[in-house]
């Protein structure tokens, strides 16, 4: 076939439409990624967060879990006036259908809980054979073809993120997407979240706006006399919290 | 099934992760402990008086350690990669480490003492015995028939050290169940620097009381005499471990009543409520305070035989019911309050399935069954019928 | 001479077993060798290759961007309002397989009633600047999609009764 250049003003712009399907699928992980460049943690800023339950949802989704059981769930604090080491806190199914209208005073929020992530993480150390594990990037993942389903790490883990999943009796938690994040995507949570309440952030980043915000607001980790490192920084939470 | 949850838990908490048999592995491994403890008295401290009892505390031992790892098989989700904790072991789990401290303690230990202790007899039924039990005799001497003197002197030198280090050893096995628990800072309940002492305590007394009671039944199917010299001796130290056991543990509940920290609301509503009947009724008053109280009386008044025997039969019941419901209230009681603080919920316990109770009951039973077979396979009995063929010097553990 | 010889025979039991024992001792680290896995300790305690396999899992959730490569009349709708910052499939649902084969996968038209409500029925925890209402009294149960457009959702019209629809919201959401 001859190549005109009717042919050619044709055939570009097809191609260009084309290319364009082509690179709108879903990404491959990317080759140059290296481990030891990347310290993943997330931002979770407690006031923006709606309650709407789209990241349990979201997660559920995006990594097979199963019913009644939550690898993100979100908790609603009912603080009455000074009684802040007795909140009243409710997960209905983790939140994952949102949370039905109340009409109470006091002071009253959300947040959203997952895994931490911690840099000295108690469930690392406590399992027997290595089928949990620190990865070099900061993510704490879980060999499921290793576990042993002896549920130490359930345990050990001071917030309550792990459990058994029946169908694989090995344990599981939030892998922080790390096959998403691998891929240049955000996690699926961060992804949903509609107020940007959930902001995943790689530490080892200098661009990463979680710099500046650390430097400029007040945040916490849940837990912090358990020295875990825990990695998922809150801003704006309440004492009541636990 | 729906699990009734009071307060909040996390959601992921609102099912027990270890049930009944994990309650039954530090029952198990403390028995164990125990009656070697009791075993290692006559042998390396030359308590005389409970020598009756030294053979058939080690078989007890030896047969619940041979069902000490079914509940923990049974409870794995992947009980067939077990043999991953062998392999690549992670050094900084105590769990890991149970797979090494019970091959040592079960090896090197029990075994060892076991069967050099019996090996003349073994020898001498190796050459007297016919049919199936001959070749299981024959497997057991290892192809030596030596029992001169000097080898049986060896033996027992061997076997003086080895009751030596299987002491620590036998420390070891059930402390380190105590630190698994005792070494998780996520849990307020567990977390405890006393946990491993408390817990080998405990052993010892559920092992001196199940030996002192298995000796006595024992002797009275066989239609045999009780030792009361020995029984009695047994149960003086039943008495003085138990007294120790106690103020441990009431040291741990009082500093924690008195510091009163942020975990403190949470678990002594849990106590009043939930673990009200297992804990202070069951544990502390019938199966501790009534049996040092008892025990106490044969040890301040002068009371007949008769009178002392039963003492010590009840005492030693309610003991091993009162150990049981410690390691309950440890293990379930752990888990039945949320680390939030804010809620409790509700163990459930099925009956027929993998970890239910008709599986606990079972494992409960198995060791007494080999038992059985192990004192049939190698009498323990004091006063056991003709094994001195050769004319050679009764071998030890007889009187 | 006769002496050593029964030293020997005096412990031969003990060497027999002691053999056996180096023998049980030999299978185990051959057995080590055989079936540990051969990235065990790449990176640490673990099976290095775990980390891979962890990565190359499919993903269900495409992205914004990768709706935004063909959805441009949509983007364009949405810079103009609120919902910018609201990434698609947080309503539309995991469309990574649609992203891949367009044809193979049409995702399902959204129940407005139930998609909008769970992020703006009124909720004492809900934030106070946060636009939400108690949809039984605001819209009377009729589907939200009935007056604003999801894409871009406020509700154009004169200056003054966007004003006075400003700021009914407002009050609605305060408890």
């Amino acid at each position: 076939m001859d190549i005109t250049r009717r042919r050619l003003l044709v055939l570009l712009p097809a191609a260009a439409v084309a290319w364009k399907y082509v690179l709108a699928g879903t990404p491959e992980a990317s080759p140059n990624y290296k481990l030891t460049e990347h310290w993943w943690s997330m931002l979770i800023d407690i006031p923006k967060c709606i309650g709407c339950g789209s990241c349990v949802r979201a997660c559920a989704e995006e990594n097979d879990v199963p019913d009644g059981f939550y690898r993100t769930w979100i908790e609603r604090y009912h603080v009455a006036d000074w009684k802040i080491e007795r909140p009243d806190v409710e997960s209905p199914n983790g939140g994952k259908q949102g949370f039905p209208p109340n009409e109470i005073g006091g002071k009253n929020f959300f947040v959203p809980k997952l895994c931490n992530h911690c840099a000295d993480s108690p469930c690392t150390q406590v399992c027997p054979v290595g089928a949990t594990f620190v990865t070099p990037d900061g993510v704490v993942l879980v060999d499921k073809t290793y576990c042993l389903g002896c549920r130490y790490c359930v345990q050990a883990c001071p917030y309550g993120c792990r459990f058994i999943n029946p169908k694989t009796n090995t344990a599981e938690k939030c892998s922080l997407c790390y096959h998403r994040i691998r891929k240049g995507l955000t996690t699926a949570c961060c992804e949903v979240c509609p107020t940007g309440a959930r902001q995943l952030a790689d530490l080892k980043d200098p661009k990463d706006p979680i710099h500046e915000f650390l430097r400029t607001h007040n945040v916490q980790v849940l837990k912090p006399h358990m020295a875990t490192g825990a990695k998922v920084f809150y801003n704006g939470m309440d004492g009541s919290v636990r | 099934m729906q699990i009734p949850v009071e307060g909040f838990m996390y959601p992921n908490e609102v099912e027990l992760q270890w049930s009944v048999l994990i309650v039954l592995y530090p029952f198990i491994t403390g028995l164990v402990a125990g009656a070697f403890i009791l075993a290692s008295l006559e042998r390396v401290f030359r308590v005389e008086a409970v020598k009756p009892t030294y053979r058939l505390a080690l078989l007890t031992a030896l047969a619940f350690l041979l069902v000490a790892p079914l509940p923990l098989q049974l409870h794995l989700g992947h009980p067939e990669r077990s043999l991953e904790m062998y392999l690549t072991p992670h050094r900084s789990s105590a769990m890991a480490m149970f797979g090494f401290v019970y091959l040592w303690y079960l090896m090197a230990v029990l075994l060892l003492e076991i069967w050099l202790d019996y090996r003349r007899d073994i020898v001498v039924k190796s050459q007297n015995s016919t049919g199936a039990a001959r070749l299981v005799y024959r497997a057991l001497t290892f192809g030596s028939s030596n029992i001169s003197e000097r080898s049986l002197r060896i033996d027992e030198r061997l076997g003086y050290f080895i009751t030596l280090i299987g002491i620590p050893s036998a420390f070891l096995l059930h402390g380190y169940v105590g630190f698994i628990f005792g070494s998780v800072k996520a849990n307020p309940w567990w977390s405890s620097p006393l946990m491993p002492i408390v817990f080998i305590f405990s052993a010892m007394v559920s092992g001196i009381a199940a030996v002192m009671l298995l000796y006595m039944l024992s002797t009275r199917l066989r239609g045999r005499q009780i030792d009361i010299r020995c029984v009695d001796k047994i149960a003086q130290y039943l008495m003085y471990t138990f007294i120790i056991d106690f103020s441990l543990e009431m040291l741990d509940l009082l500093q924690r009543i008195y510091e009163a920290d942020e975990s403190f609301r949470s678990l002594d509503f849990m106590v009043h409520t939930r673990l009200w009947k297992s804990q202070v009724i069951v544990q502390i008053l019938l199966g501790t305070v009534t049996p040092i109280v008892l025990l106490g009386l044969t040890q301040i008044w002068k009371l007949s035989e008769t009178a002392r025997k039963r003492i010590y039969v009840l005492a030693g019941c309610l003991t091993v019911i009162g150990i049981f419901a410690m390691r309950w209230n440890v293990v379930i009681g752990g888990q039945l309050f949320s680390k939030s603080f804010l809620g409790y919920t509700t163990y459930k316990m099925a009956f027929a399935t993998r970890e239910g109770l008709l599986i606990a009951i079972a494992l409960m039973i198995l060791p007494f069954g080999i038992l059985w077979v192990l004192v049939k396979l190698l009498p323990p009995w004091p006063d056991a019928g003709p094994l001195l063929a050769t004319g050679v010097a009764p071998a030890r553990g007889t009187s | 001479m006769a002496r050593e010889t029964n030293l020997f025979k005096d412990i031969e039991h003990l060497i027999r077993l002691a053999v056996v024992i180096l023998v049980l001792l030999a299978i185990f680290l051959v057995l080590r060798v055989a079936v540990v896995p051969p990235s065990f300790g790449e990176y640490g305690h673990y099976r290095g290759a775990a980390i891979g396999e962890a990565a190359a899992r499919p993903v269900a959730f495409a992205g914004h961007d990768a709706c935004e490569v063909c959805h441009t009349d949509v983007v364009e709708q949405k810079k103009q309002g609120k919902h910018v910052v609201v990434a698609c499939e947080a309503c539309h649902g995991a469309l990574a397989k649609h992203a891949d084969d367009p044809a193979s996968v049409t995702p399902a038209k959204l129940d407005t009633a139930v998609v909008c409500a769970r992020c703006h029925e009124a909720n004492s925890a809900k934030p106070k600047g946060f636009p939400q209402v108690v949809t039984a009294d605001h819209s009377g149960g009729i589907a939200c999609d009935t007056c604003h457009q999801p894409h871009r959702p406020k509700i154009e019209t004169t200056p003054s009764e966007t004003k006075k629809a400003e700021s009914k919201t407002r009050t609605e959401g305060k408890n």
